[in-house]
Parts: C-alpha cells; structure tokens; sequence
C-alpha cells in the first residue's frame, strides 16, 4: 500500500511508494504488450477525469489506462466544464462526487487545484498537472523509463535544460530523482532559472556544455513559445543554438547517456530531430511508459486487489 | 455616565507615565487621575487590577469596503471589530466603490461612523483619480472635510512624474503621502515571495525588489518635494534599511507594518494553499520578519497596522491564484503583539503604546491622547493575561479570513472608552446603532 492517500505531488512520496508504483506499472507494462489489453482490476470503479485545460497527450495515457483496467470513465473539462459557467471547483467536485464516483483525475490551470478537489470529495485524487507546481505521473513515468534503462535510479545523474521556472515536469520530477537518490542539476538561461534552487537540493547553471559529458540523462524540457511574449528569450533560434540538444552536443555525451523528453517536442527548438531520433532519444518509451505508470497509480490509490492482474 | 478604573497600571510614555493609579472619566475626560479615589453616585466601576490602561489604540490602515463592497464589510461592522481589537480610531484606504477621491467621499465615512458611534473614522483620501495614477484627485477638497492622509492603496502610483507631482501638491497641507511601494513590472502576476515559496509552490513570485524599489524612489520624491512620506506595510528587511537611512538623514520619512508580516513567513505557506496566507506584499523570508521585529522594537518602524482587508468566503474558498489578496486584523492585532513580543520581553510596553496609539495619531496629524488629567477619554485597558482563542464567533468583522483562526494567544483589550464612552465592556462591544438617524440600516 501507499503511504499517501492521494497522488498529488511526489515530494510527499516516499522511495518504498514509488518503487511500489513502478514495480507494478511494470506488470501493466506487460498487460499493455498482449493482443488483449485488458484486466478487470478497478471493474465498477468510476473515475472523472476532469481537465480544466487542454490536454491531449495526458488526457489520452490516462483515458486509456482506465479502460484497460475496467474502470468505467467520464471526462469533464473544456468549454463544457461548469467551472466556466462560473461555479467553484469545490462546487464542481462536490456535484460530482454526489454522483459517487471513486477517483478524480484533474489537470488545472492553477496550482493547489487538485489540493482543493482533494478536500471537497472523499474520492481518490490524482494530480495531472497543476499550474506551473506538480505533475507527478509524468516523473513517474520517466523515473520508470530511466530505471528500465539503466536498471537503477541510484547514483545517476540527470540534467534538466530548459524553461525551469514555469515546469510542473520539474517540480515533480527533481524531488522524485532525488528520493531516488539521483542526483540532478539545471540548466537554462538565467530568465528561465529557479529562484530558490537549494529547494530541490539541485545545482543551477546557464552552461548546458559543461555538464553534458557528466550526466547519464539529458532531460529536455519543452520551451513554451508563448513564453518568448514576456521577452524571457528573444528568439527561438538563438535559444536553439545556446541551448539545444543538437548532433554536435550529443556528441559530447557518455556513450550510454539518454534522451528524454515529456513532450510534445518543438524539433529545432529546445531539441534537433538528428537527437530526438536518435538511438539515444526514450522519448517513445516515455510515452508508451504513461499508460502503465497510469494504471498502476490508480490500481494501488483504489486498493485494487490483485484479483485480474494475473489472467 | 462617570466610570471609575480602579488600580490599573497607567503607561503612557508621552507623559513619563508608567504607574498604578485610579482613574476617573466624567464628561468625556479624564476628570482625575490618584489613587484611592471615590466613584461619585451613579458611577461605573471597572477593576483594573493585573490590568493595563493606555491612550486609546489607533489602526491608521484598515479597509471598511463602505460603500461598494458592504457584502465585505461595512463602516458599522468594521467599527465593531475595532472596538473589539481595542481601537478608538482608524483610518480607512480609499479603495471603495466608488474610491473615495472626492470630498463627498470622506464626509461619508465620517459620517456614517459617527452614526455607528463606535470609533472614529479618519478616510485616507486617494492621491489621483479612481486612484488610476493618471490625475490628482481633488485633495484639497479632501482635506477641508477631513481627509486624515492621501494614498492609492492597493497600488503603487507606477509614473514616477504622476508621484512627484502628487507628493508636491500634498506638501501644501500638512498631510503625509501613505505609499503602498510596488513596481508593478516586477511583480507582475505574483502571489507569493519570489524565492522559495514562488519555487516549492509552482506560483509566480512577487519579488522584494519590486517594493524596495519604489520605497527608495519615494525616498527621493520625499527629499525632492519636502512632503512627509509614510511607507505602507513596509515587508522586506531592505525597504526597512531605505527607511532608516532616510530617518538618519533627517527626511520627514515614516513607516508601518502588519502583525502578518512580524509573525509569518512564506515558509508557513504549504502544498494546502491557504489562501489565508495570500497577502499584498507578500509573506517574506524568516530573516525579512526577524529585521521586522527588530524594527518595531526598537522604533525604526513607527507604526503597527493592520491592513485589515476583509473578503467573503467564496472570495477565498478557491484556488490560491486566483483568490484575493488580504485578511482581516483588527481584532487579532493587540492579542498578536502581547502574546509574541509584549509577554516574551521583546518589546516594552513603553514601545506598544508608541507604535500602536502615539506614532498613528501623529502620522494622521490627529491630536495626541495623552493619559493627564482634563485630557479627552479616549482609552484601552488591557488584560496581558486573558486567554484568547481566536474563533468565528469571536471576530466580529463581517468576513472571517484570518490565518489565525483557531490561534490560542494571551493578552487582549477588555474596555475601549471613546470621549468617555465605552465601546467595549468587558471584551463585549457595547453600544453602536444598527440605523442611521434617518432609520436607514448600517449594518
């Protein structure tokens, strides 16, 4: 069992809880490679999947990990979403988990919202995503690929590059590598750094060169372009080539050194296509490691027994 | 009718007064001060004994929300907190709707208080129209009915030519310019400290330099123009230092802050997203609230306020980003002080009473209180040891957003006498009319 009651963040996971969820995600890893993709896991649960921004990459690994566990799924959120018409989330939550419903799966807008869901229903709560604090599946599933990687997370060190102010992948991920006992360390311009980056217990530079040959991980990050409004970077191209990870750099890397990426990926921004698709590139991986990150997540927070995991 | 206080401890540093003594109020004064005096027939008796008694506490920046926002707040509901924190005045922030930048505006508050008959009301008038920072409101008028203060609280006036301009014309009529110091191209959309709380909470940050910037500008202006500047709720231990260097100088330079800002920090703001904790500025750094104590100690901050903003419950019952900034003092204030700097020995009673009754009423160019005989009755008496637990019941501010519901302090007001009234009996308000002379409602 998990020692928290909820998936909100990862700095309340301990490392038993995501070696736990990873553990399992690989049994699920499993389910996902049959010809039938399918366990009766959370049969009659109900799961909202409630998502107060857009999202088609998150939206889609979450949908489908809930049908190949049986749970019966609805998705609330865009321009149908009461919280448009003007009603509070908590109302909102409230409404819904009248209906008595098992779990919420909510990505907002604006950090604490789930933190706010969490206290207005007695369901489950899954993070995925808010504002610019957490989102915790994701590190999830990339600890998941690197560990499937390397066979370890400890003692690896990982670089995160890119806008590391506005990332909810960072809040999550550096916390969780670090209980993990990964080390990580940050790069990106100085209008895109941290300001409290002893809080992650990381260091920060704005050198991506200096610390390409020392990592077992280049972690990507995606540069939103709508940042560039706030004048943060000037252009895209000069962000390309101060900071992208391109065939020169990868160069640079050790031989068994990876890529990742939470994507989606703006090739010949943050990211060449020569790299991304590259033998080093996990960006796949990382992808196809949602869906069973996902379902191992809802699996363990629902209590699920392990009747169906094994036929 | 007469009242009687008897065996209070009377501190009052205007007059060197820190001593045991009876005292009697009759007609709206201070008619004796002695011991072992008599209560004339048909007189009140309070025992003072284990009790303090100082000039009557003043709250120079609270929002009323009246008129506009009377869901919030109102002049009578407002009044009522104050009684209950102890206060025989306040002055209240011109942020209303419409904003009080008019004559007409200031009458209105004074004399809805007066109606209300629990504590006087002393408007801050705005310095430029709507408090837009485009175009001088009409101060002159403002001060003929009794504008205590200008100020466009809840911002700071962005153009620094719009401020100069504002602080020379002020200059004419012996008025201090309240400055609430904000850049607002670098706080930008922030909600909380840029440092740890912005980084661990995934939040834009309003960073220190985005005040300490325009406390130092203002600074300027005040050298430049000659106007006495009072720098609001002053947050970081840096704008605390521009201060000081501009007091050491001999500028016309005061300063306030807020019991949050003393005793809570961004480090008190978790993953549950208090919106209680959402404040302008912001909760700061450990080290920001340690120089602060040590400011309000030792007299370089001259005033304790508490930028008292009342907000109903589905203004914070939401996400923290989107909730309003702000929260309720007035009644937390005094307990606040007593139970972390008075009763620790940090702070003398001497320095409470300065920063809490003496420095607002000078700020505001209000007439001193002093405790002497013939003197008008304005008066606190304090119980440094009454437990207080903070509930919603206790509060009796119309809104409830106060991170320190729940909070067990020791020390709080027991009797408030305004010109010989007593607003507060016992910790209870007593008094104040639910209509206006014409049968309107207050309330």
């Amino acid at each position: 069992m998990l020692s928290v009651r909820n998936l909100i963040d990862t700095t309340s996971l301990t490392a038993d809880d995501i070696t736990q969820i990873l553990d399992t995600a690989r049994g699920f890893a499993e389910v996902n490679s049959r010809a039938v993709k399918k366990v009766p896991a959370l049969r009659g649960r109900t799961i909202v999947n409630l998502f107060l921004e857009p999202s088609t990459r998150t939206r889609s690994s979450f949908e489908l990990a809930e049908k190949r566990l049986s749970a019966d799924s609805l998705n609330m959120g865009g321009s149908t979403s009461s919280v448009v018409k003007g009603e509070s989330l908590a109302d909102t939550i409230q409404t819904i988990s009248a209906m008595n419903v098992d779990m919420f799966v909510v990505r907002a807008r604006l950090a604490g919202s789930p933190q706010l869901v969490a206290r207005s229903t007695d369901a489950r709560v899954i993070n995925a995503g808010d504002g610019k604090h957490q989102h915790p599946t994701q590190a999830l599933l990339d600890l998941f690929t690197i560990r499937e990687n390397f066979g370890r997370l400890d003692g690896l060190k990982v670089a995160i590059v890119g806008d590391l102010l506005h990332s909810r992948v960072l809040g999550s991920l550096a916390p969780a590598l670090r209980t993990m006992g990964a080390e990580v360390v940050l790069v990106g311009p100085p209008t895109f750094q941290v300001a409290d980056p002893t809080w992650f217990g990381c260091e920060q530079t704005d050198d991506i060169d200096s610390v390409l040959s020392e990592v077992d991980v280049m972690y990507m990050l995606r540069v939103q372009l709508e940042r560039m409004e706030g004048a943060a970077i000037p252009s895209s191209r000069e962000y390309n080539r101060l900071y992208g990870l391109n065939a020169r750099r990868a160069a640079l890397m050790r031989p068994d050194a990876i890529v990742c990426h939470p994507g989606p990926i703006n090739r010949g921004m943050e990211i060449m296509p020569e790299v991304a698709d590259s033998h080093r590139s996990r960006i796949l991986d990382q992808v196809n490691a949602g869906v069973a990150v996902r379902m191992a997540a809802m699996y363990l927070l629902l209590g699920g027994e392990d009747h169906g995991m094994s036929d | 009718m007469a009242c009687l206080i008897r065996g209070a401890r009377l501190v009052d540093p205007q007059v060197g007064l820190d001593d045991v003594a009876d005292v009697l109020v009759d007609g709206g004064r201070l008619a004796r001060i002695g011991s072992g005096l008599e209560a004339p027939e048909a007189c009140e008796v309070v025992e003072g004994a284990g009790r303090v008694l100082v000039p009557g506490l003043v709250d120079m920046h609270v929002h009323f929300r009246d008129p506009g926002f009377e869901y919030k707040e109102t002049i009578l509901t407002g009044s009522r907190a104050a009684a209950k924190g102890g206060f025989t005045d306040v002055a209240t922030m011109p942020n209303t709707d419409p904003v009080c930048d008019t004559g007409t505006g200031v009458r209105y508050q004074i004399d809805r208080a007066r109606a209300a008959g629990l504590v006087r009301v002393h408007p801050v008038g705005a310095l430029t129209r709507g408090e837009r920072g485009e175009q001088l409101a009409e101060i002159g008028d403002m001060v003929l009915e009794g504008a205590a203060a200008f100020s466009d609280d809840g911002h700071g006036v962005q153009n620094a030519g719009m401020m100069r301009t504002c602080m020379e014309y002020v200059s004419k009529f012996d008025r201090a310019v309240i400055a609430h110091c904000e850049v607002e191209a670098l706080s930008g959309n922030g909600v909380v400290n840029e440092g740890r709380a912005s980084t661990s909470l995934g939040m834009f940050g309003w960073p220190a330099l985005a005040e300490e910037l325009e406390v130092w500008r203002d600074i300027q202006l005040s050298r430049l123009t000659g106007c006495a500047l009072h720098v609001a709720h002053i947050s970081t231990a840096r704008s605390l230092s521009y201060v000081r260097e501009a007091k050491e100088e001999g500028l016309p330079v005061t300063c306030e802050v807020c019991p949050h800002h003393l005793f809570l920090t961004e480090d008190d703001i978790d993953d549950s997203y208090d919106t209680n904790l959402k404040m302008n500025p912001p909760l700061r750094t450990a080290a920001d609230a340690a120089a602060l104590r040590e400011g309000i100690a030792d007299g370089s901050i001259d005033c304790l306020v508490t930028d008292h903003a009342p907000h109903a419950a589905h203004e914070k019952d939401c996400e923290f980003e989107i909730a309003y900034f702000g929260i309720v003092g007035l009644e937390t204030s005094l307990p606040l002080m007593l139970t972390n700097l008075v009763r620790t020995g940090a702070m003398g009673w001497d320095r409470l009473v300065e920063c809490m009754a003496v420095a607002p009423r000078r700020v505001l160019r209000l007439d001193p209180v002093r405790l002497e005989e013939g003197a008008v009755a304005d008066l606190t008496l304090v119980d440094p040891d009454r437990p207080v637990t903070v509930t919603r019941d206790w509060l009796e501010s119309r809104s409830k957003n106060t991170p320190w519901l729940g909070a067990e302090l020791t020390g709080c007001a027991t009797d408030v006498f305004l010109a010989g009234e007593r607003t507060l009996a016992d910790g209870v308000v007593r008094g104040g009319s639910e209509t206006s002379e014409r049968g309107f409602p207050l309330v």
